[in-house]
């Protein structure tokens, strides 16, 4: 391996030594993947997503396999932003020395502007990630993020109480995924992360009945893979800010690809909980796979793609 | 490498029509309690499946497995010399230390396995071990003469009385009037209940949840109890009786 290579990337000031970062919820606030290997070696992690209140989430059975992936109907179970603040940060700061993302959820423009407040002032947070997308959870309405004027109104409001960069993560589960991005940039986010999980569903057909609890869940993992990629695509060629991309992330060449697509930084979900070294062996392999294409500084083939 | 490993197949055998054996060839030095459980990938399906651990030694790791999906349908047809990438060592495991004089084992189906090397520690930290063990039919019995070979007193029940105790293990329990002094059990979900009703005495069970990583990393098979909401991969699959919530 040529030692002249440079995996790192920038996001919005933070420098990054590798592009690869574990999806939030697939990788709590990191301890269980730290008994595998060394964590440090990741680019960042997005950390399990945080509610105000303490969730215990949706009923079980909330997983179902399905052909390349699974669907999860988690709902969002978090200690809540304080015990986060208190206890999941500090544990996670003596075995992670790097700055993390921070995934704030809520289920009204209030609790996203006090989680996200409180989550800014943690010196470990570098990033905030706001989802206005999980299709798990119904509060009497649509989610947040599958209207343009929601997803501006909730960036408008975090950003308003924030200091650090605001990056919204996108459901990928609307008919104009470029209008919702580029209403979230023009009401001030300073990156848009895609895509979160499909809405999905499967039948449990000896029993007749949907083998999730909750009936529907988020379908992620390697199908979902070209879906990401043409949004990652559709939105850094719409956008000015940049672009975290996320969805069926297995290997090197997919961290490549999708940075191809536009994306700075790619985060990796549903492939660490099959395979909790998956990042590690991304990693691993990238230097590989950059010698392969002629690649000598990874920032330089974001967006390449036009 | 931590808790992650190739292991080789040394034996698959079918112990009923329907349920098999499978010794893998490999390290488990992380294995650490009897209760534990393996997560097996493989080829075609997305998601681990994860297997109660029936018994292991320094170099293998006996499981005994129903064939109920794609995935241990895909299991009973490897053979000698195939191997596994499997997740050693997953879960809590039952607490050999908590037992007393007498200790009653109750097992259900394929819920029967990881009593197995439970009762040959139990047997071996000394003391009374009894073993009730239900099935639904004589030819669903297995393991029955592995555990008194081990020392244990063995009950069994079946559901239509063709060997043992007509009924369900509790049935079994009255009808041996036993009087032990804690308890371990596996099985399916009512029985557990059932066994829960028909004694005051403290005990632990082993629960399971359809996992999505299975080390405790996606909430996906979370449960609330007593003493707060619990990982049934990372936290358990085992809980004490008096922190359960029905």
């Amino acid at each position: 391996m040529a030692n002249n290579l440079d995996m790192s990337v920038e996001l919005c000031g933070v420098k990054l030594d590798n592009p690869v970062i574990p999806a939030s919820g697939t990788f709590g606030f990191g301890k269980e993947h730290n008994e595998f290997y060394d964590i440090n070696i990741l680019g960042s992690i997005s950390v399990k997503g945080t509610t105000r209140e303490a969730r215990f989430g949706n009923p079980t059975p909330r997983i179902a396999e399905c052909r390349a992936g699974l669907i999860n109907s988690v709902g969002l179970q978090n200690p809540g932003v304080d015990a986060v603040i208190a206890k999941e940060l500090p544990q996670l700061r003596k075995v992670f020395r790097k700055p993390i993302i921070a995934n704030i959820s809520g289920f009204s423009i209030d609790e996203y502007v006090e989680c996200c407040e409180k989550i800014d002032k943690e010196e470990q947070v570098a990033i905030i990630e706001v989802n206005v997308s999980c299709p798990n959870v119904h509060n009497g309405g649509m989610s947040f993020g599958t209207q343009p004027e929601m997803a501006a109104e909730v960036t408008r409001a975090v950003k308003a109480v924030t200091t650090k960069p605001v990056f919204v993560k996108l459901s990928p589960n609307v008919t104009d995924i470029v209008a919702i991005a580029k209403a979230c940039e023009e009401a001030g986010a300073d990156g848009i992360c895609l895509i979160n999980t499909l809405l999905g569903m499967r039948i449990d057909v000896k029993r007749r009945r949907p083998v999730i609890a909750n009936k529907m869940g988020g379908f992620s993992g390697p199908a979902v893979f070209p879906v990401a990629v043409r949004m990652v695509y559709q939105v850094a060629n719409a956008c000015n800010v940049p672009v975290m991309g996320c969805g069926g992330v297995e290997s090197a060449t997919d961290v490549i690809e999708m940075m191809m697509a536009g994306a700075t930084a790619v985060q990796v979900g549903a492939a660490n909980l099959k395979d909790p070294y998956a990042c590690k062996r991304i990693i691993e392999d990238l230097p590989v796979e950059m010698e392969r294409l002629g690649i000598e500084r990874l920032s330089d083939i974001i967006g390449v793609v036009k | 490498m931590y808790k992650k490993g190739i292991y080789k197949i040394v034996e698959n055998n079918p112990l009923t029509s329907d349920v098999w054996r499978m010794v893998l060839e490999g390290e488990t030095r992380w294995i650490v309690r009897p209760g534990q459980f393996v997560n097996i990938e493989l080829d075609g399906l997305y998601l681990r499946r994860p297997i109660s651990i029936c018994d292991w030694s320094d170099n293998t790791i006996t499981i005994i497995y129903k064939v109920v999906g794609r995935g241990t349908e895909q299991m009973s047809r490897m053979t000698d010399g195939q191997t596994l990438d499997v997740l050693t060592g997953l879960g809590n495991g039952f607490n050999v230390d908590a037992s007393g004089n007498h200790s009653l084992l109750v097992g259900g189906g394929v819920g029967v396995p990881p009593l197995y090397r439970l009762a040959k520690e139990l047997l071996q930290k000394g003391g009374k071990v009894s073993v009730v063990l239900g099935f639904n039919t004589a030819k669903e019995l297995f393991y029955v003469d592995e555990f008194k070979a081990l020392g244990a007193d063995v009950y069994v029940s079946t559901a239509d009385g063709s060997v043992g105790v007509k009924g369900f293990v509790t049935d079994a329990i009255r009808e041996a009037n036993l009087d032990f002094d804690y308890f371990y059990s596996c099985g399916p979900l009512p029985m557990l209940k059932a066994l829960c009703d028909c004694t005051d005495v403290k005990g632990e069970l082993s629960f399971e949840e359809r996992m999505g990583c299975g080390f405790g990393a996606c909430m996906g098979c979370s449960c609330k109890t007593l003493t707060g909401n619990k990982r049934i991969c990372k936290e358990g699959p085992v809980m004490r009786r008096e922190e359960i919530i029905w």
